[in-house]
């Protein structure tokens, strides 16, 4: 018996020595090497798969050039939020992460580390920027994004339409019902599907969502809410109905669109219009596909509000947060690095530029950042973006941040899936969007 | 040699100990704990007390998901051994090509679930769309049958295999004894087959019943829970509670749905075991 005992707590010791040994291993922390004198290290977990190649090559050169170590890890599409939480209770959590705003916020803001006294704090255009929980900067939005409808100009020029011609939501609806009439004749459909399988919904869910939204909030002359009333559903309805009955497929066949299936839908010329962001210009123009001179972003207009002065849809939802549990000296080093990418010449060219940008002979992010040392962007939706804006237009803000809840859009998608199919009614949508949004802030905060 | 047994028996059994702590018992203990807290990081959690338990069982779209699992499990389980002993007494007979067959039959299981999903998902649409019928993101009962349809298609294969084992290993001479009675073929199915192979119906049974019952793959892949939840099973209810909500308490939340979840499983399964294996017979 006695024995027996003894084996156990043997077995005991070597299961408990093995969980130890899993504890304290900590791989690849070139800081702790006596013989290299900086300090701290930088973790970077990076939310956008389209750009990990740029990030890892700016870690590499910022770790040539100061020593500092940089990894760059990047979430797979889609599982941002997953990869954070198991990354943030590992031993070497990451010191940069970020958050989609003030909802995002919510799960993470006891884990950032106030940003107000920082360099890259100092480097902000605007406070409209920075995401604030009263006087603390927990978050710094890193690059500014628009949306609109994508515009195919050459095939619009051959359904007889040009550019000026579409100024309203009336506009808009004369020439797609007149192309959808002559489909057979011109060859291709007024927009692209507007699927509403994972890969794509967002786009109607989130982003066309947010002009209801927006106007509400206008007229309220509010940033967020806790009960939406959906004054503008109906608009919402209304270019709702647009999309789905002037489009390349039947209404009922939306449900397993992709967004791929859009994507390779407008790039071979099937559709004239596709909803979609500044992010979708390199895929655009790849391989010449589709040139500058095709291209052009409208506003989406809904036919509410002041429709002559309306811009693109502009904002952001990528704020960096620094994670306020990581060492002094790791906390330091991010900020530092962040600073460098903002203010650097090889980091403002990668963020900012295009072909060619990057030291390696890539092309750069494309992206529009909000710091002073901006470069100017070659990406043509960013570019009309402030042509619109320099003329005086209104951007329409992005207020999805402030949705309630993945769930709050997973309903509304579901009921604008079904309303497309002609299996639910708009009252469902309605349902969802207003009922939905009281019930689900109830419980964001329950 | 027992001798030697006896004392060293420890060295044979930490390693396989220490992986039981490390991947199961740790874990799991710990979750347990979880489901008690209120947490972002399983580093930082607070105590909750029952509140998360409270609510996932106050919870409407939990006790749906529930309902749906339930059915799912027992159309899926009486059909997928109904058809796989089926198929097992056709190609236990001296037909030729019973080992192509076996092969093929068997190769669905070989894919990954995901991946089976997508494909079912791209070939049920379209079949439902040349029938002008809505698709299967659209209308619960085609995602339930769509589910049933996927499920079939891949394990069927599988307890084949299981079931061909056990009516292999039923001795010939009593067949054979059988037979020389005069015995019709039914009756040796249900007096002399069934009988020899209940240790494989045990087998079966468990294996179906738990993979249903657990089912999450296939489900977030073919479906998704659409519309609105209607088609989602109970794993992945725990999967969007723990990651499509904001804010701390919907993690604890997700948690006590889990270890409910974990409850269930093994009372039925240790149900089914007990029900099942009283009625194997000994060779």
């Amino acid at each position: 018996m006695k024995k027996r005992w003894f084996a156990l707590a043997m077995s005991v010791v070597m299961a408990a020595s093995l969980l130890a040994g899993c504890g304290s291993s900590d791989p690849g922390d070139a800081s702790k090497d006596p013989g290299n004198e900086v300090a701290g290290k930088v973790y970077y977990l990076n939310f956008k798969p389209e750009q990990d190649a740029q990030w890892q090559e700016l870690a590499k050169i910022y770790t040539e050039e100061t020593g500092i170590p940089v990894t760059v890890t990047t979430a797979a599409s889609g599982t941002y939020e997953q990869t954070l939480m198991a990354d943030m209770a590992k031993s070497n959590p990451p010191t940069l992460f970020q958050v989609n705003g003030p909802v995002g916020l919510a799960n993470w803001k006891d884990y950032c580390y106030d940003l107000a006294d920082s360099d890259v704090y100092g480097q902000l255009i605007s406070d409209n920027y920075a995401l604030k929980d009263g006087d603390a900067v927990l978050g710094i939005a890193y690059v500014i994004e628009s949306y609109g409808i994508i515009t195919n100009k050459t095939l619009l020029a051959k359904a007889g339409y040009s550019m000026e011609d579409i100024q309203s939501f009336e506009d808009l609806k004369k020439v797609a019902e007149d192309i959808t009439a002559r489909k057979d004749e011109l060859g291709f459909a007024a927009f692209t599907s507007a699927g509403m399988d994972g890969s794509s919904d967002w786009r109607f869910k989130t982003h066309l969502a947010n002009l209801p939204i927006y106007f509400e909030y206008q007229d309220e002359g509010i940033g967020s809410t806790e009960a939406i009333k959906g004054t503008y559903l109906d608009n919402y309805k209304a270019i709702w109905d647009l999309y789905i009955n002037n489009a390349t497929c039947d209404p009922s066949e939306l449900a397993g669109k992709t967004g791929s299936d859009a994507e390779a839908e407008f790039i071979n010329g099937e559709a004239v219009f596709f909803q979609n962001g500044s992010w979708e210009y390199g895929a655009l123009t790849a391989d010449g596909a589709l040139s500058d001179n095709d291209l052009a972003m409208i506003p989406i207009y809904i036919g509410a509000g002041d429709e002559a002065n309306q811009g693109l849809c502009t904002g952001t939802e990528n704020y960096w947060c620094v994670n306020n549990a990581a060492s002094e000296e790791d906390i330091q080093a991010t900020l530092d690095f962040l600073n460098w990418c903002v203010t650097s010449e090889v980091g403002t060219k990668a963020m900012c530029g295009g072909e060619d940008a990057m030291p390696s002979g890539d092309a750069g992010m494309n992206f529009v950042i909000p710091f002073q040392g901006a470069l100017e962007s070659t990406n043509l939706f960013v570019k009309q973006d402030q042509e619109m804006l320099a003329a005086g237009k209104a951007p329409v803000s992005w207020n999805f941040p402030t949705m309630p809840s993945e769930e709050w859009k997973n309903g509304v998608g579901s009921a604008l899936t079904a309303y497309a199919a002609g299996t639910g009614d708009w009252a469902a949508v309605v349902t969802a969007f207003v009922d939905g949004w009281a019930s689900e802030y109830a419980a964001l905060n329950g | 040699m027992e001798k030697a047994i006896r004392r060293y028996w420890p060295i044979f059994l930490a390693p396989t100990a220490a992986a039981f702590v490390i991947g199961f018992l740790y874990p799991f203990m710990h979750g347990l704990y979880l489901s008690f807290c209120k947490f972002i990081t399983i580093d930082r959690a607070s105590w909750n007390g029952l509140k998360n338990y409270i609510y996932a069982l106050q919870d409407a779209s939990f006790r749906h998901a529930f309902w749906f699992t339930a059915a799912f499990t027992v159309v899926s389980t009486v059909l997928i051994n109904l058809a796989a002993f089926a198929i097992a007494l056709a190609l236990t007979r001296a037909i030729r090509g019973t080992n192509l067959f076996r092969t093929v039959y068997f190769m669905p299981n070989l894919i990954g679930g995901i991946v089976l999903g997508y494909i079912w998902q791209i070939l049920l649409n379209c079949v439902l769309s040349l029938l002008s019928k809505p698709l299967l993101s659209l209308d619960a009962t085609y995602g339930f049958w769509g589910l049933i349809i996927l499920m079939c298609w891949q394990q069927i294969g599988y307890m084949m295999i299981i079931y061909i084992a056990g009516l292999q290993s039923i001795p010939s001479d009593y067949l054979e004894a059988a037979r020389i009675d005069g015995a019709s073929s039914w009756q040796i199915l249900w007096r002399i087959k069934i009988p020899n192979v209940m240790p494989s119906i045990t087998i079966c049974l468990f294996l179906t019943l738990t993979n249903s019952f657990k089912l999450f793959d296939q489900n977030l892949a073919l479906t998704g829970g659409d519309p609105n939840h209607a088609s989602e099973m109970l794993a992945l209810n725990i999967y969007d509670t723990f990651y499509n909500r904001s804010g701390a308490q919907w993690k604890g939340y997700g948690q006590a749905k889990a270890v409910i979840f974990c409850l269930l499983v093994i009372a039925i399964s240790s149900i089914q075991l007990r029900a099942t294996r009283s009625k194997e017979v000994q060779q």
